[in-house]
């Protein structure tokens, strides 16, 4: 079963106490965009067999949105961190080059 | 290759069955092939398969990174049925359940086909209201279903309890043409078509580049060396994503884990097939007696091909209200697999970015019930460039917004 540490109130949540949100980071693309761009946005997603960041919601919980770094081959969870950023926090990026090098999500690395 | 028959088991009964021969060659790969498969489960088995008999292409190879039917044809629920609301979806999937209907006697191969029914339970207003829209478009579509009302799901599935506390039965839809199969025989009996047909299955080889020049496909590489071919068919479900990645294209897909048990098993109780969508959670009986129960999906991605504990516990809790008897039912077996999500919960069968190079994937949570009009239709599209079968189906269809949406017709994974 999946333990997530909310960031914000800093409880040790469990799958059950969690909503999944789904890709982290997305850009919008509205009106104006080209067909790829909003075809990207709106379909195409990330489906990593490993490092994957992604949104959850603390729904049983304080109700707030944050993001999370997970494998999903193993399950191991490598940090939460808060909603209102467009991209993992450094510290975090140091934790898994250091667990899993060679790793790449989207432009990340 | 010997042809199964009573006789041929009379004729070993006698000789201590030390006639039998392999189902199908152990073969190394050659150099090159006409056209390489990916993927050796029911899917790119069926197609290699149709391949052969509807187009004469036999210089084939399907190549396996794990072992035979060993991903989701041999952790799915067995279910068949072709009920679905929007054409295409019900002219793909019922020329599978029309094909699986001979398929025993056209691959000289007991798939034990068993059409025994299967009802969809409406247990809200809403569901009979979607359900008597389905019957209608099956009559359209040439798909024998009706709705009915409780009294005939008593009669049908005794065990059923209509008034439950929470959601009480207040129909079905029903199909009495679909039912169940032996799903690992399902991949047995293409494999040995297909190497009856001179076809070569490479097990235990993963791919681990597609080789491409010029934007065409070229072949692949894998733990058994590179392998060159004309047309290449990626059709491996859960690691549609991984393998797209190397062919350097991208799919709207999302891999998620999708899990079912069986209980120990029990004298015959049911002899129909029943799908509970609202409370999420189905179950039929097999032919050892055990009850086969699959429920929903994760919600999030994951390649494990295991289960979590508290979706096993939603969907049990769900069916012990709709069949209070198997409430004490211990569990016998548990698995997951890796389920290929779209978001219009269609598949994609279709060409890609790269030439040569086509992809079957996205049957999400229902790919069994289709094996058979999957391959028929995905070899047709290899071979010809296009299938009547597939046409609605390619991956072009979330740019121009022609979504095949069943997963709001069907209201849940389906």
């Amino acid at each position: 079963m999946l333990l997530l540490t909310c960031p914000y109130c800093g409880v040790d949540a469990e799958e059950t106490e969690l909503h999944a949100g789904g890709e982290a980071h997305l850009k919008r693309f509205g009106p104006g965009a080209s067909d790829e761009d909003f075809t990207a946005y709106l379909f195409h997603r990330e489906n990593p067999k490993g490092v994957h960041f992604e949104r959850w919601r603390h729904a049983n919980g304080c109700g707030k949105w944050f993001h999370a770094a997970r494998c999903t081959n193993t399950l191991e969870v490598f940090g939460t961190y808060k909603a209102q950023t467009t991209e993992p926090p450094k510290d975090l990026l140091d934790t898994i080059r250091a667990k899993r090098p060679g790793f790449r999500w989207r432009d990340l690395a | 290759m010997k042809r199964y028959s009573a006789f041929a088991v009379a004729r070993e009964a006698v000789r201590y069955h030390s006639g039998w021969e392999r189902a199908w060659r152990k073969v190394e790969p050659k150099k090159r092939y006409d056209v390489i498969i990916v993927g050796a489960g029911g899917h790119g088995l069926a197609t290699a398969y149709y391949l052969g008999k509807n187009f004469g292409i036999t210089n084939v190879a399907v190549i396996e990174k794990g072992w035979l039917g060993g991903g989701n044809t041999g952790r799915n629920t067995t279910i068949i049925r072709s009920n679905y609301l929007q054409d295409p979806s019900a002219a793909i999937y019922e020329k599978a359940r029309s094909l699986y209907e001979t398929l025993s006697q056209d691959l000289n191969y007991n798939i034990m086909f068993s059409p025994r029914g299967v009802m969809m339970l409406a247990q809200t207003e809403h569901e009979i209201r979607g359900y008597r829209r389905t019957a209608h478009a099956n009559r359209l579509q040439g798909v024998d279903t009706q709705f009915i009302g409780p009294a005939r799901v008593k009669e049908l599935c005794p065990i059923i309890e209509l008034k439950g506390p929470r959601y009480p039965v207040l129909g079905a839809l029903w199909q009495p043409r679909g039912g169940t199969a032996r799903h690992d025989a399902v991949a047995w009996g293409y494999a040995r078509a297909c190497s009856d047909m001179g076809m070569d299955i490479i097990q235990k080889c993963e791919v681990t580049a597609v080789r491409q020049s010029g934007g065409k496909v070229t072949g692949v590489t894998t733990t058994k060396g590179d392998i060159d071919c004309d047309k290449l068919g990626i059709v491996v479900a859960g690691h549609s994503g991984v393998l797209a990645e190397m062919a350097g294209f991208r799919l709207p897909i999302e891999s998620v884990a999708l899990q079912a048990l069986v209980s120990e098993p029990i004298k015959p109780v049911m002899d129909v097939v029943v799908m509970a969508n609202t409370v999420h959670g189905y179950m039929s009986q097999s032919d050892k007696g055990e009850m086969v129960i699959g429920g929903g999906a994760d919600g999030y991605n994951n390649y494990t091909q295991r289960g979590s504990f508290h979706h096993v516990e939603e969907t049990v809790r769900a069916l012990i209200e709709t069949f209070p008897m198997i409430s004490r039912l211990k569990m016998l077996r548990w698995w997951g697999g890796i389920v290929d999500m779209t978001g219009d919960r269609s598949p994609i069968l279709s060409k890609t970015p790269l030439e040569n190079c086509f992809i079957n994937c996205g049957w999400g949570t229902g790919g069994f019930k289709a094996i058979p009009g999957s391959g028929w239709g995905m070899a047709e599209l290899v071979a010809k460039g296009h299938s009547p079968l597939t046409a609605e189906f390619g991956l072009n269809r979330f740019r121009e917004g022609r979504f095949i949406d069943e997963s709001v017709a069907a209201g849940v994974a389906h």
